[in-house]
C-alpha cells in the first residue's frame, strides 16, 4: 500500500491535469486520460529507475508496465523481489 | 564532425586587452565584436564564462554593445567547468557541441580535465575562429540567423512561466501552442537538414539527411516528408520537427522522427505521434517505425513504447530496430496545444 502512495503522488505531482475535478483510481489507465505526454514518460521511468534503483531495459518499456498505479508497483515489485 | 553550438568566452584578456577590476578602462580587441556578430548569423550562440564582478563586467559589455550577444552569461567565482555545465544545461545543448576561449592555460586546462568534451581554444587564436571548420555550418538558415531571438523568447517564456501564479497546466494553457503539421516544401529543406545533423535526443535513428537527399523526397511518390512548426502568443519557434514516411505497400513505415531540443518540455512527441497514427488508421494503413539506439536518444525510444509501438522481434537487427503499431490503442492528445495536421491524399 505504501508504494501505491509513493507512485501516486509522484503521479499526481508531473501529470498534466487539466480538469479539477479528475479523479483516478489505483488501477485507472492513466494513458486513456489524455494527460500523458512524452516528457512524462520520460519522467516516469527516470523516476522508476532513480527511486527504486531498478534498471527498466528495453523489453520492460510497454505500457502495460506503466499505464496504471497498479501496474507500475506491480511492475516495481516484479524488479525489486 | 561534431558541430559547435555555443562558443563560451573568458572576458579578461580574451574579450577585452586588460583585467576589468584594477582597470576600468579596458580596451576591447579590435576584431571581438566582428567575430562575435558573425558567430551569431551564423546560428552560433555566444556566451560568458569570467570569474569577475558581474555588475561592472555587464556594464562593460553594455557600453561595447555587445551585452544582448551573450546567453545565460557566467559572470561569478566558481570553476570554469561549472559554468560551461549550466550553460549548456540552460540552452539544453550537449557539452561537447561548446567551444571555450580563454587566454589562460590553467582555466583551459581545467575545462578540459573535467569536461574533456569541450573544444578549448586559446584566446591568441581568435583571429582564425571565423575559419575553423566547426564554426562553419554547411547551411545557414532563416532559423539560424534567428537563433538567438528564439532562445530569447524562450528565456521570457521561462520567467514568465516561473512567475506564474497558479498551476502549470493554466500557464500552459495560456500560452495558446499551435502546431501545424504539413509536408514539407523547398524552402523548409535547408531548416530540416539541420535539424537532422543538431537533433540527437529527439531523434528516432541519427540518420543525417542532407538538402539534396530531403529534395529527391519531397518529390518521390515513395516517400512524405512532414514538417512540424509551433507557435505560441510569444511568437513562432520555427520548424521544430520532422517526420520522414516511407510507403510501403498498405503501411507507412517512420523512417525518421525528429523534435528540436527546444520543445522537449513542451511535451509535442506524443502529440505528433498520436497525429501520425490517427492518420494511417483513417486510411487502414499499418505503420511501423525505424529505430537506432545512441547514447542520447533514449527519450525518443520511450515514447514510441509509450504509444504502443511494439518491436518487431522477427525483423529486428543489431542495427536496426523495427517497431510495429497495430493502432488499437491512440491515446487522447494532451489539450493544452492546438493541432492541426494538413495532409490531402492523392
Amino acid at each position: 500500500m505504501e508504494l501505491n502512495k509513493r507512485v501516486r503522488e509522484f503521479i499526481e505531482e508531473n501529470l498534466l491535469v487539466f480538469d479539477d475535478e479528475v479523479e483516478f483510481s489505483d488501477s485507472d489507465n492513466i494513458f486513456e486520460l489524455g494527460f500523458v505526454n512524452s516528457l512524462f514518460a520520460m519522467k516516469l521511468v527516470s523516476y522508476v529507475e532513480n527511486n527504486f534503483n531498478i534498471s527498466v531495459g528495453n523489453a520492460d518499456l510497454r505500457l502495460d508496465n506503466f499505464n496504471s498505479i497498479d501496474n507500475i508497483v506491480k511492475f516495481i515489485n516484479s524488479k525489486i523481489s | 564532425m561534431k558541430e559547435i553550438k555555443c562558443v563560451v568566452w573568458d572576458l579578461d584578456n580574451t574579450l577585452w586587452d586588460g583585467i576589468l577590476l584594477e582597470d576600468k578602462d579596458v580596451t576591447l580587441k579590435e576584431d571581438i565584436p566582428n567575430i562575435i556578430k558573425t558567430l551569431d548569423s551564423r546560428g552560433i550562440l555566444n556566451s560568458i564564462s569570467s570569474k569577475n564582478d558581474f555588475v561592472s563586467a555587464t556594464e562593460k559589455l553594455k557600453e561595447f554593445n555587445l551585452l544582448d550577444y551573450f546567453l545565460y552569461p557566467e559572470i561569478n567565482w566558481n570553476n570554469k567547468s561549472d559554468s560551461i555545465k549550466s550553460i549548456a544545461k540552460n540552452l539544453n545543448i550537449g557539452l561537447d557541441s561548446i567551444m571555450f576561449v580563454d587566454d589562460q592555460q590553467y582555466e583551459r586546462d581545467e575545462v578540459s580535465f573535467a569536461i574533456p568534451e569541450v573544444v578549448c581554444v586559446d584566446a591568441m587564436q581568435h583571429k582564425q575562429l571565423l575559419s575553423n571548420p566547426l564554426l562553419n555550418p554547411r547551411f545557414i538558415t532563416e532559423s539560424s540567423k534567428s537563433r538567438r531571438k528564439l532562445y530569447i523568447e524562450d528565456i521570457k517564456r521561462k520567467i514568465d512561466e516561473e512567475k506564474f501564479l497558479g498551476p502549470k497546466e493554466d500557464f500552459l494553457k495560456s500560452l495558446n501552442m499551435e502546431l501545424c503539421i504539413k509536408p514539407a516544401r523547398e524552402e523548409d529543406l535547408a531548416r530540416l537538414e539541420e535539424l537532422t545533423i543538431r537533433t540527437h535526443q529527439l531523434n528516432t535513428t541519427g540518420i543525417t539527411y542532407d538538402y539534396e537527399d530531403l529534395k529527391r523526397m519531397i518529390y518521390s511518390e515513395q516517400f512524405i516528408l512532414f514538417a512540424a512548426e509551433l507557435k505560441d502568443n510569444y511568437g513562432s519557434y520555427g520548424k521544430i520537427g520532422l517526420v520522414l514516411i516511407e510507403k510501403l505497400k498498405g503501411e507507412w513505415r517512420i523512417k525518421l522522427f525528429i523534435l528540436s531540443c527546444r520543445v522537449m518540455t513542451r511535451g509535442i512527441g506524443t502529440v505528433v505521434l498520436n497525429e501520425i497514427m490517427k492518420t494511417a488508421k483513417l486510411q487502414n494503413l499499418r505503420l511501423s517505425a525505424e529505430f537506432i539506439h545512441t547514447q542520447k536518444n533514449r527519450v525518443m525510444y520511450i515514447a514510441l513504447k509509450f504509444a504502443n509501438f511494439i518491436e518487431d522481434d522477427a525483423n529486428t537487427t543489431s542495427d536496426l530496430t523495427i517497431l510495429n503499431n497495430d493502432l488499437s490503442i491512440i491515446n487522447k492528445a494532451t489539450q493544452f496545444i492546438n493541432v492541426k495536421m494538413e495532409f490531402e491524399w492523392n
